[in-house]
């Protein structure tokens, strides 16, 4: 899977979520993740360096895994 | 034994509108005693009670007007002879419908009629099927004494512009039910009656108008209303009576109108719409009536194709081979790269039986959870959104409810072209005095028409309506507007304190927000308070709303300014999506997403799971699946590789048409079950052979969750309903589906999904129609929800900010397209575009400011290039302004403009619905068609060859 555009899908629902507060987003980032994305997206992700994912998301992919 | 043929006849009319009224009112007639609602007509009593009054002037699709002095009766205790139409009812009133004293004025005023009417019954195309006709036979009317040579109407011209109907002005009595028709029915207002008493003439716009040239929208109303043969459908013209008639649903838009398919053999002769369709009440749009030409156009595939690589010409084959053909590659695929590789999409255009089926061929069948629906380019924020606040993915509402709205607020949505039955009872309530708030980039037609103007039109920069809502929810709670008692009631307090908090933060007021939305301040600021103290505040929204890159936000923060100005759970009031194609809700509700099983249960629900499994006898994936832009990207890199995409046009209908077309090409086997060699027939290798509404039975869902049944009229001509091919399918790769009928589909749905628990076709067929939830709680449906509470339990208020979307203008691409639909055409077009509503919208065209167009040296009618930095196409400029500076908006009808060429893969964060309203452009004269819809053209038509197999 294009990693970029995962990436990139990650984060924006880690910014919208971001108003929630940090630890609820995340949670919920983590939780949408795991609610909305296929095996293939979700093992590309964790297979990836993370370096371009924002805190939030960074810290949901983490718990993913 | 004898047998009676059930004669062809028109659907039964009352003379004057239905009443509806708590108080009864009981009076005689004729010597028979009868109980209707207080303010019923005398002439409706007399219908409900079995009888007949001769009229003309008088139909009930709208008020009497009490010209003709035909039904005229007599009361006791009344002085003269009322007018039957125009008396209301009195509790004990004595009324004589048939005295010799009524008889001989009726005579005699019918003679008048006749005297100036032309007596070419025989060749009429109203033979047999006419008010007037039968008037005269009613009243005895035997012979006319005033002759035929006096002064009369003969001679005139036919005006006969419109496609689908002609004026006859010979055959006109001047009874203006056509004019109140336009009027009352469709509020469009395009008619009026020239002259007074004898000079009296219809006539459509202005002096030198023609049906065609004038504002008239091609609805029908007057042609319905007419009760000669003035104004005809030039099918019945051409075709003559019909001679049965069996009642179904559109199958074009989410407002679901229910039809009277009116037949000759397997010919259908014309739709009329059908009075007791709780949807339309009577009334149809263009599409629906009219634009039913598709059904049997030249273009039609009725035989199942296939062929090695696409590059070849398609080959005509059995549907034995095509199935089997198309079944060996699946299993191939399949054993050798797991069932994670197949997936399919269902339609919106098809039944709830028929998506049903997809999903579970997808689910059962191939083993994997990648199904998806074109719901997801349109309204997947909606559910997503309306789950999470109320806990039901559906709008709120029926369509009558807007008749107790107060102030109505239309957000993203131009009903009168993408709903507009549904607009024109809009248009009722708001000419009786509602209040109206449109939020648009553009200026729809609803903000400014006949007797309608909006209080308010915010008209935001495109991209900003999250800023909208909040600052509106800002103003509420600032200015201490909040439905307290409803919230303290209803909603979840804690999460309630927290929005209020944060809505209420400075940075979020209209006059902070205003550099963003471009919505002055002020104008927001009544806004907000004329719907938070209004009365019944009811919102309607669209895809305006959902296409967006916060489209799920915005549905959220919708959702929130209904709790917090306490508009939920009553008639007038609610949350309404306008949903756009016929059947999207039925989809959703069917199962038709990769992450849930029908009745929007999550696939990794075990309880939910294993009753699938019991009653499927098969083990399902845990995971959720592809949703469409997935699958596309998943096809590049090859671990996607099978697709059936049923009565669904990807290829031009989703977002950025390169990266769709390349996502197609890199799969193993794309088969396409449609109507049509569509676009995203280019990129298939089995194509089979679809049918169309009229020649199927099942049933389709509404934007008012309202179940209702289509019945077929006619064969299938491609041999197979649509449910019956994907059975074959499934039969095919090994599944031992026997479904007999879409019926017992639907029973397996209802057995299986607690919202449709009480839904079969018998209780449909005796009901007419149910809106789910059908359940132990609302046997007999749900057409208000929330009534005694939300759903979820307590209304929850989620905490929306507007995130800008990444999609920017800038140096290069300095304007924002915004795209949209028109009221002739329907989504990408595939069906109206075969039929005569080109007339009315022949291309897409580019709707431009004019000082961006003078900016740019662009004139009227000029070629215009439009690029984004995904591609770019051409179409004509229209200088406008509709559409504010630096905005620019079209349409995606016509695959010639593929609109879709320039926009991206932005989308909504949390469905991946796509950002079709904002795409950073750059729009420059140009001479004519780009590279790409050139190549595009050539290469299309060379995928659509079929081999010519000589005969043997
Ligand atoms: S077709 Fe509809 S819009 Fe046109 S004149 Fe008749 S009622 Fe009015
Ligand atoms: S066109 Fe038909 S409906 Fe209209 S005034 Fe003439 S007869 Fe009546
Ligand atoms: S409003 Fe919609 S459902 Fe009704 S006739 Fe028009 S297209 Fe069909
Ligand atoms: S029907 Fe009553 S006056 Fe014409």
């Amino acid at each position: 899977m294009d990693i970029e555009r995962l990436t990139y899908m990650a984060n924006q629902i880690a910014r919208n979520l971001a108003p929630q507060g940090e630890a609820q987003a995340t949670e919920l980032t983590l939780q949408h993740l795991k609610d909305f994305w296929d095996p293939r997206m979700k093992a590309a992700i964790l297979a990836s360096d993370r370096s371009g994912l924002l805190p939030i998301a960074r810290a949901a992919v983490d718990r993913l895994g | 034994m004898g047998f009676e043929r059930p004669p062809y006849s028109r659907q039964a009319d009352f003379g004057t509108p239905e009443v509806l009224s708590e108080q009864q009112v009981t009076l005689t007639i004729d010597g028979r005693e009868v109980t209707v609602p207080a303010g019923t007509s005398v002439m409706r009593a007399v219908g409900e009670c079995g009888g007949s009054i001769p009229s003309l002037c008088a139909t009930d699709s709208v008020k009497a007007f009490g010209s003709c002095r035909m039904c005229l009766v007599e009361i006791e205790g009344m002085r003269g002879t009322p007018a039957s139409c125009t008396t209301p009812v009195m509790p004990g009133m004595v009324v004589h419908t048939q005295t010799d004293k009524v008889a001989r004025i009726r005579k005699s005023v019918m003679e008048l009629y006749i005297s100036d009417h032309p007596l070419d019954c025989l060749t009429c195309s109203a033979n047999n099927d006419c008010e007037l006709q039968d008037t005269a036979a009613e009243v005895g009317l035997r012979d006319v004494r005033y002759g035929y040579d006096g002064a009369n109407h003969m001679g005139q011209a036919d005006d006969v512009s419109n496609p689908y109907f002609a004026f006859e002005p010979d055959k006109c009595i001047a009874c203006s039910r056509c004019v109140r028709a336009c009027d009352e029915v469709q509020g469009t207002l395009a008619l009026t009656i020239e002259g007074r008493g004898f000079e009296s003439k219809v006539r459509a716009g202005q002096a030198e108008d023609t049906f065609l040239s004038s504002d008239c929208v091609s609805c029908g109303a007057c042609v319905q209303a007419c009760p000669t043969s003035a104004l005809m459908e030039k099918s019945v013209m051409e075709l003559g009576k019909p001679e049965r008639s069996v009642i179904t649903t559109c199958a074009y838009c989410g407002v679901g109108c229910t039809f009277r398919a009116e037949m000759k053999g397997e010919q259908l002769v014309r739709m009329v719409p059908w009075k007791d369709g709780k949807a339309n009440r009577g009334h149809s749009c263009v599409k629906g009536r009219f634009a039913w030409g598709y059904a049997n156009h030249q273009d039609r595939i009725t035989k199942p194709m296939i062929r090695e690589s696409v590059d070849l010409p398609w080959r005509e084959v059995s549907w034995e081979e095509a199935l089997s053909y198309t079944a060996t590659k699946l299993n191939a695929i399949k054993a050798q790269h797991g069932p994670r590789a197949l997936g399919g999409i269902s339609s919106s255009r098809c039944t709830n039986e028929e998506t049903f089926l997809v999903q579970k061929l997808v689910r059962a069948g191939f083993g994997s959870n990648n199904v998806d629906t074109c719901a997801r380019v349109c309204h997947s924020p909606t559910g997503y959104g309306l789950s999470k606040t109320f806990g039901t993915s559906a709008g709120t509402q029926d369509f009558d409810s807007v008749m107790d709205a107060d102030v109505v607020m239309i957000i993203g949505a131009n009903p009168t072209d993408g709903h507009p039955v549904f607009a024109s009872r809009l248009k009722r309530r708001l000419r009786q005095g509602a209040k109206l708030i449109v939020i648009d980039p553009r200026r729809t037609d609803i903000v400014r028409s006949p007797h309608i103007e909006a209080a308010h039109h915010l008209a935001l920069q495109p991209g900003t309506n999250v800023a909208v809502m909040t600052a509106m929810a800002h103003v509420i709670v600032t200015e201490g507007l909040a439905a307290e008692a409803f919230i303290q009631e209803r909603c979840e307090i804690d999460e309630y304190q927290d929005w209020a908090r944060f809505v209420s933060d400075e940075r979020h007021s209209p006059e902070v927000l205003e550099p963003v939305t471009r919505v002055p301040a002020a104008e927001l600021r009544a806004a907000a308070r004329l719907f938070a103290t209004g009365g019944n505040g009811a919102i309607y929204y669209g895809l305006g709303v959902t296409e967006h890159s916060q489209g799920s936000s915005t549905v959220m923060s919708i959702a929130n300014l209904a709790m917090v100005t306490g508009n939920i759970g009553r008639r007038g009031v609610g949350v309404n999506p306008l949903r756009g194609q016929n059947n999207v809700q039925g989809a959703c509700d069917m199962g038709s997403f990769p992450h849930e099983l029908p009745g929007y249960r999550h696939i990794s629900g075990s309880a939910v799971r294993e009753l699938f499994e019991a009653d499927w006898g098969v083990d399902l994936d845990p995971e959720p699946g592809l949703r469409i832009p997935n699958m596309l990207d998943a096809a590049l890199d090859g671990s996607f590789r099978a697709l059936y995409v049923q009565g669904e046009d990807i290829l031009q209908s989703d977002p950025n048409t390169h990266h769709v077309a390349a996502g197609l090409k890199a799969m193993e086997l794309v088969i396409v079950h449609d109507l049509f060699l569509n676009e995203t027939a280019n990129y298939a290798h089995v194509f089979l052979p679809g049918s169309t509404f009229l020649e199927k039975d099942g049933t389709f869902t509404n934007a008012e969750r309202r179940i209702q049944l289509v019945r077929k009229v006619m064969e299938p001509a491609n041999g197979y309903a649509d449910w019956e091919v994907t059975q074959e399918l499934a039969k095919a790769i090994g599944l031992g589906w026997n479904y007999a009928h879409p019926s017992e589909i639907m029973d397996e749905i209802a057995r299986l999904t607690p919202t449709f628990a009480g839904v079969s076709f018998n209780r449909l067929e005796a009901e007419g129609s149910l809106q789910w939830p059908v359940n132990e709680a609302n046997p007999d449906g749900s057409p208000i929800m929330h009534v005694n509470g939300f759903v979820r339990g307590k209304g929850k208020f989620i905490v929306t900010d507007y995130v800008p979307t990444d999609e920017k203008t800038g140096p290069r691409y300095p304007l924002l397209l915004t795209t949209g639909r028109v009221l002739s055409q329907y989504n990408v077009g595939a069906q109206t575009r075969r039929t005569a509503n080109n007339v009315w919208h022949q291309e897409d065209v580019l709707e431009i400011h004019p000082l961006d167009a003078e900016n740019r040296g662009v004139k009227d009618g000029d070629w215009v290039r439009l690029a984004s930095r995904t591609g770019e196409t051409t179409l004509r400029a229209d200088v406008t302004d509709r559409v504010a500076p630096g905005v620019v908006y079209t349409t995606f009808h016509h695959p010639a403009t593929q609109a879709n060429v320039v926009t991206t893969e932005y989308s909504d964060w949390a469905t991946n619905c796509p950002e079709y309203k904002v795409t950073a452009v750059q729009v420059l004269p140009s001479n004519g068609p780009t590279e790409w819809q050139e190549s595009y053209a050539s290469w299309s038509e060379k995928s659509r060859r079929v081999a010519r197999v000589p005969a043997e």
